[in-house]
């Protein structure tokens, strides 16, 4: 029992469930005192030990249904009892028999006897002697380890081989010669047993694997560059700048509310006042002064890099709770502001509204600063940030980098993220070399994990 | 039912809260009894007026335990939460014992010597005479135990909650000049929270972990007929059957347990025996906090009472 629940976590961090160790410890403890007898028990009593969060409970809810379902490969011993379960999801008699008719008699059901093991078990039709050759084989291909979903072949022809099928194939050669009709009934079930065997090992991959691919796919998504992804991916990656966003917030949303409060420092009271005799004339207060931050954005929203500014948006979007004074503005021929936009919408709909009304256009920079400086330059202050999201690809226009210059001379900072790789940059009609004298930081950011460290290092400037 | 009685089972657990008023789920029961069982505090998390400050009154009742409540807010820390020095106190026996200073010292012809015979006196100024508890150093130092409530620990700080690790895991605290106080009898700890902020993982891992969400229709039904004894049982019913049907709404606030026994009273004190459009429309204001819920509600009421009514007759 020891082991199953052993497998179980093991399976309940492939569901996203970080289960640690001492959390194991508590849930064994928790486990001993109530024991294995009642199934609802024992899910409560695993619900309340190891998941932390609503979200875990139903993970954890799921994956536990779906681990006592079916259950793991037992031995062969007590397996004839798991059989039923096992051959509802996949080892369905019919399969394994494939299309053997019912009218063919129960004579040729005997095998003859020089036939191997396996062979003999998928002519007798023995349902639980099958389901427990599958459990025996999951268990010495150790089919709990998979992990990846390219390791879904690997563990198939493990489990083959671990069945007999090179015996088969002999004995299959054997009777193709002797006796056609048996040869045609064993390769039916034979192809029964495959999809069974699939079936087992997409089953241990979805029970087993999900935490693991999860996290190569997020890691290959935060690597991948934004402007080139796919449809399917787009979502993935607002999920996943989602998620960038709330570990941002919680990184920096709490030293910000330490700042408001004010203690008496009393070391430093006392010995200011031990010249009157420890009276506090003098108060001394703990107090660490903190810029607010102050963000003002710039997104390029032109049609060249419209994707990347759109997950950018979304990020300040959620950034919100962090930064209090956030103003965000797009433009690819004129500049406008979408600071309500973005506060008042989902982010979904309010993407498209920006988009609507000032994208996908060809972008002039020049015009859009000059647009920028005539309405909202007193929107920066020396507390400000400012960031431009863009390319610099200004077609050939008036980059007005004199204005970026007032811009610059005004704010605290001024940071520009370029999509775009170095090697572009300078090439064409990018200005990027033009703007950048004006800039504290230039840098590329054209994947996600670019976007998280440039912003985490623009908020982190406040701290 | 008010012994110090070990809990015998989860059985024991459900019928043991019941008896001071506490319906409690089945998963409730169970983060009780395991919580008694291995020692561990409880984070129990869930929307406001579900009933989880309650489970901690209810525990407390039940065991015959004495209920140690520490409020958490923004701001609050060590000096509010565990212990503080009585300066005051300090200062006024300084003062007092100013002449018995000079006693001491008297005899002392160098300072190095004066220095000396003041250290033969020790700390008497942080000795725990001079100690005054806050709550969770109250919870440690109850020779028959207790139940800490540590409640909407959402709503205080980062810095407090790592505070709070020690008493968690092994019930004590460490005052530097004092050295570590460990709990007479393990206290039974229950955190609540809200969900106002995510907690830390050092916290919750500390913690079972107990959501208590709106309850099931039928075991709604026997909190308020524990509660409010005067609701009959077609009353109570449709009441539920109500709610339920409210809840499935878009509303700012959700009407929770609480509410539900709150409207329960109201309609037992209007002599109400089945819910009719009149009334609801008249007493929605205790369901409902914001003008805009009501607002969205209203126009329901009709279609959402007729169900009710239905359900009440045939449920």
């Amino acid at each position: 029992m020891r082991e199953e629940l052993h497998r179980f976590f093991r399976a309940a961090r492939g569901a996203g469930v970080r289960v640690s160790p001492a959390e194991s410890i508590d849930a064994m403890r928790a486990v001993s005192e109530v024991g294995f007898a009642d199934r609802g028990l024992l899910r409560d009593t695993l619900l309340v030990t190891l998941a932390k969060t609503q979200d875990e409970k139903q993970a954890l809810a799921q994956c536990f249904d779906l681990f006592f379902s079916r259950p793991e490969p037992k031995t062969n011993a007590d397996a004839a009892e798991g059989a039923d379960q096992q051959s509802e999801s996949g080892a369905s008699p019919s399969q394994l028999s494939g299309n053997s008719a019912p009218g063919q008699g129960g004579g040729e059901d005997s095998a003859p006897p020089e036939l191997g093991e396996l062979a003999q078990m998928l002519l007798a039709q023995d349902r639980s002697a099958v389901a427990a050759a599958l459990a025996g084989a999951a268990n010495e291909a150790s089919l709990s380890n998979i992990r990846f979903f390219t390791q879904r072949g690997l563990f198939q022809s493990r489990m083959m081989e671990a069945l007999g099928v090179g015996q088969l194939r002999d004995d299959l050669d054997r009777l193709k010669a002797d006796d056609s009709a048996q040869a045609e009934r064993l390769t039916a079930a034979l192809d029964g047993l495959r999809d069974s065997v699939r079936e087992m090992v997409a089953q241990a991959l979805l029970l087993y694997g999900r935490e693991e691919a999860e996290n190569l796919r997020h890691e290959v998504l935060r690597n991948a560059p934004m402007m080139r992804l796919e449809r399917r991916q787009v979502e993935q990656m607002k999920e996943l700048i989602r998620a960038i966003a709330r570990r941002l917030r919680e990184r920096y949303s709490k030293p910000r509310k330490r700042q408001r409060r004010g203690h008496l420092d009393v070391r430093r009271t006392i010995r200011r006042n031990a010249a009157w005799g420890n009276i506090p004339f003098l108060t001394a207060w703990k107090r660490r002064h903190r810029d607010r931050p102050q963000i003002v954005a710039l997104c390029d929203v032109s049609g060249s890099v419209a994707q990347v500014s759109d997950f950018f948006l979304l990020l300040i979007h959620s950034l919100h709770e962090v930064v209090d004074d956030v103003r965000s503005f797009a433009f690819s021929g004129h500049l406008i502001e979408v600071s309500d936009i973005l506060d008042k919408q989902e982010p979904e709909a309010a993407m498209r509204e920006i988009m609507s009304k000032v994208g996908f256009g060809s972008s002039d920079y020049g015009a859009s600063l000059a647009d920028f400086e005539k309405r909202w330059l007193r929107a920066v202050t020396p507390k400000t940030t400012v960031i431009v999201l863009g390319d610099a690809r200004s077609n050939n226009l008036d980059p007005r980098t004199d204005i970026l210059r007032t811009i610059s001379e005004r704010a605290k900072r001024v940071v520009w993220l370029n999509p775009e790789g170095r090697m572009g940059w300078g090439w064409g009609d990018s200005e990027m070399f033009r703007y950048a004298p004006f800039c504290n930081v230039v840098r590329q950011c054209a994947t996600a994990k670019q976007l998280e460290r440039a912003v985490s290092d623009i908020v982190a400037a406040y701290q | 039912m008010t012994a110090n009685l070990p809990m015998q089972s989860i059985e024991a657990v459900t019928a043991g809260l019941a008896s001071v008023g506490y319906i409690a789920s089945r998963q409730i029961a169970t983060a009780v009894y395991l919580a008694e069982k291995i020692e561990k505090p409880i984070l129990v998390e869930g929307p406001a007026g579900v009933g989880k400050t309650e489970l901690a009154k209810a525990l407390a009742s039940w065991r015959g335990l004495q209920m140690i409540r520490m409020q958490c807010y923004e701001g609050l820390d060590e000096a509010k939460a565990l212990y503080e020095w009585k300066y005051a106190k300090q200062l006024l026996y300084t003062q007092i014992l100013k002449d018995k200073l000079g006693e001491v010292l008297g005899g002392a012809q160098t300072l190095t010597d004066a220095l000396g015979r003041l250290h033969d006196f020790g700390d008497v100024f942080f000795s725990k005479e001079f100690v005054e508890p806050r709550p969770l150093l109250k919870a440690l130092e109850q020779p028959q135990g207790c139940v800490l409530l540590v409640d909407e620990i959402d709503k205080s700080d980062a810095e407090f909650e790592s505070l709070l690790l020690e008493i968690l895991s092994d019930y004590q605290v460490t005052i530097p000049e004092l050295g570590t106080i460990s709990a007479t009898v393990k206290p039974l700890v229950l955190l609540t929270s809200n969900g106002e902020r995510d907690l830390s993982d050092a916290l919750k891992r500390r913690c079972l972990h107990l959501h208590i969400g709106f309850p099931e229709q039928k075991l709604e039904e026997r909190i308020v007929e524990s509660r409010v004894p005067g609701a009959g049982e077609t009353l109570r019913k449709q009441m539920v059957g109500f709610i339920n049907q409210i809840r499935a709404l878009d509303l700012k606030k959700l009407p929770s347990v609480s509410e539900t026994i709150d409207w329960a009273r109201v309609l037992v004190l209007l002599q109400a025996s089945e819910l009719d459009h009149q009334t609801v429309k008249d007493t929605l204001n205790v369901l409902l906090k914001y003008e805009a819920d009501i607002e969205t509600a209203l126009p329901q009421v009709s279609g959402f009472v007729a169900k009710a009514g239905r359900e009440g007759v045939f449920g």
